[in-house]
């Protein structure tokens, strides 16, 4: 498996030469970035060239990069005064920024090639705009109609020439969008039946976020490469 | 005045046929669907970012809850996806049982889905006759987790526990005789593979039975043949997969083209439709099932001639054994990491994808290195096939949508997520 996706990586860094960049993996998987300016032109190719024919679109992820590699807990260190349970929350702010960091929200689209029985997947960075932006794919993959709306749903992710582009799977009427990582886990607001006005009516949470695991990151000596190698040899 | 052409109509959410909380808004004119708009997200739950908050294992149990009629396959992606990234092996032996009970688990969904497709468009007894074989299935899951349903039983690198020697029996009551009770447990007197031998020996006289209600019956074939018919570019171009795409004539199972666990180690075949419709699906269902009950009957026999360990020893994800933590320090202390903390997983990220009973079910987890995953994302196979369900019912009548509904095997907790 690893040789055929070898040679498939060889054809793509051939045909695409500087517009695609390839992310290593740990797993045997081939992951490509590029930019959004040229999604369309590669998926195009992507699909339609017989040396790659990727027919099937599987997925499309949204993904927030904003609170990437931070933890809760620090664990590089000793401490003088002991670790507590208790984790120290950062406020939530709702986006009103002007501009994200340009590697914030990405796109993250899974190919599949029936007939040659290979798997790629290509990560697309929306950039700096707010709202972030970029080309929809709907036209090449039809299937893409509802991952890209999902995509907007969570993520607030515009996507250009989209046919369709509402909300999924949300409330109706719903603010804010769910899966960023600014968006508390409790949500912004709760649903009740008030008796005295005969109606279901919204009202702020009235739960307080709490933190059961905290977050930690560890350096973990057991999957370096160099250990690794030393052991099996 | 002018006549009105068309108008529109609810559908759902609570309608017996809407399979859980599809809302369908159709566009209609006289009785033929113009357009269906299906608005989903009732059952939203966040499940993702839920399993953003807490340690890897403790959202196995989540997984469960997502297609709730495929409970262990749902678990197996997500597990698979974890030790994709940890490079992890799993024993053999764990993977034989994995590989059976996604099979046990095919056939329940196969089950529930013959029997609500059934109701739906008119065929009450099916229902009835596929409960019965549940019913034996349902018990097979608890005895080997405890829980009919959420079963919580596929580990990273492995399952929870061997298989019980003995199958839960019932119990004496008032409103049983000692004959009744002696029937009824007849095929419990053994291991658990003893009844699940028994269950395949007794399974492909139950599919008949079913077949023979249906296949011929000119009123199934009305309400099926040369409905929703789709053709295999389409199917591919609208991101299709399991029996939805193997009924329009794609041979495509990742079982066989992309094997994980101990599938290329099994004989099996792939049954294809040839015309796409209503009735190619059923039939290709219908032999799924046959086809499941023969990789169980090989699993079994595996299984009982090989035994072994179920989960890796390594004990910075799985636990020790209780009888280890007694006197032993380094396992109570793995013991309480695993089970405050959780286990870190290296950074990276990996998409592991299974041959679920509804189609391809994949999990896409991203980890920056820390004890929680950082994105998890579920594909889940009915979400594409519901997007394409105006296009399926677009020129066809009203009682078909039911149909349409049915052959698509919609479950919404994996739809909604």
């Amino acid at each position: 498996m690893i040789e055929r996706y070898e040679t498939l990586a060889s054809q793509i860094d051939a045909r695409f030469a500087e517009q695609v960049r390839r992310v290593s993996s740990t797993c045997g998987e081939l992951t490509y970035e590029l930019d959004k300016d040229n999604l369309i032109e590669i998926a195009t190719a992507l699909r339609n060239e017989a040396d790659f024919g990727f027919e099937m679109l599987v997925d499309v992820c949204g993904v927030d990069y904003l609170s990437y590699g931070s933890d809760e807990w620090k664990t590089d260190d000793a401490t003088d005064s002991g670790f507590s349970r208790g984790v120290e929350r950062e406020p939530v702010i709702l986006d009103e920024a002007d501009e994200f960091d340009p590697r914030r929200f990405a796109v993250v689209y899974h190919l599949l090639s029936l007939h040659h029985n290979f798997r790629l997947r290509l990560r697309v960075f929306t950039g700096t705009s707010n709202p972030p932006i970029i080309k929809s794919v709907v036209d090449i993959w039809n299937g893409a109609n509802w991952f890209e709306r999902e995509v907007f749903d969570l993520f607030g992710v515009l996507f250009e020439g989209h046919p369709d582009l509402r909300r999924i799977l949300t409330d109706y009427g719903f603010i804010g969008h769910p899966f960023r990582k600014d968006f508390p886990l409790i949500g912004n607001v709760e649903v009740s039946y008030d008796a005295a006005e005969g109606r279901v009516v919204y009202k702020p949470v009235s739960i307080e976020p709490r933190t059961l695991v905290p977050r930690v990151i560890r350096d973990d000596n057991r999957y370096s490469a160099d250990l690794k190698d030393a052991k099996d040899g | 005045m002018a006549e009105i052409q068309s108008y529109t109509m609810n559908f759902g959410p609570q309608h017996p046929a809407a399979h859980g909380v599809l809302r369908l808004v159709l566009e209609i004119e006289g009785e033929v669907i113009q357009k269906a708009d299906p608005h989903i997200g009732l059952l939203h739950r966040a499940t993702e970012k839920l399993a953003e908050s807490k340690p890897y294992n403790q959202s196995i149990g989540y997984m469960d809850r997502l297609d709730y009629v495929s409970m262990m396959c749902n678990e197996h992606a997500y597990v698979m996806a974890i030790e994709k990234l940890l490079g992890v092996q799993v024993p053999e032996r764990a993977q034989y049982i994995r590989v059976m009970f996604d099979e046990i688990t095919r056939i329940l969904n196969h089950l529930m889905w013959l029997g609500a497709h059934g109701l739906d468009i008119g065929a009450m007894t099916v229902f009835l006759y596929c409960f019965r074989e549940r019913e034996d299935l349902m018990d097979c899951y608890e005895a080997v987790s405890g829980t009919r349903m959420h079963a919580t039983y596929y580990r990273p690198g492995g399952v929870f526990r061997d298989l019980p020697e003995t199958m839960p029996k019932y119990q004496e009551s008032k409103f049983r005789s000692k004959k009744e009770l002696d029937r009824m447990n007849a095929n419990r007197e053994g291991s658990m593979l003893d009844f699940i031998e028994s269950f395949t020996d007794r399974f492909p006289g139950c599919v008949d039975e079913y077949e023979t209600l249906l296949t011929d019956n000119r009123i199934w074939k009305q309400r099926t043949v040369n409905i929703a018919v789709v053709s295999p570019e389409r199917a591919i171009q609208l991101g299709f997969s399991g029996p939805m795409l193997r009924g329009s004539g794609v041979e495509w199972d990742l079982r066989k083209k992309q094997p994980y666990e101990v599938y290329d180690k099994v004989d099996f075949d792939i049954p294809v439709g040839v015309n796409g419709d209503c009735y190619d699906r059923y039939l290709v269902r219908i032999e799924e099932m046959r086809q499941s009950n023969s990789i169980i009957r090989q699993c079994v026999e595996w299984l009982r001639n090989n035994p072994g360990p179920v989960i890796v020893d390594d004990h910075k994800i799985t636990p020790p054994t209780r009888v280890e933590m007694k006197d032993d320090m380094e396992s109570l202390i793995h013991h309480f990491k695993l089970f405050t903390e959780g286990y870190c997983i290296p950074e990276g990220e990996a998409y592991a994808a299974i041959e679920h009973p509804k189609g391809e079910f994949g999990v896409y987890m991203i980890s920056d290195g820390a004890n929680k995953p950082y994105r998890v994302k579920i594909r889940a196979a009915g979400f594409a096939h519901l997007s394409a369900m105006s296009e399926m019912v677009e020129g066809h009548m009203l009682a078909d949508v039911v149909a349409v509904i049915g052959t698509q095997d919609i479950v919404f907790g994996e739809v909604d997520r």
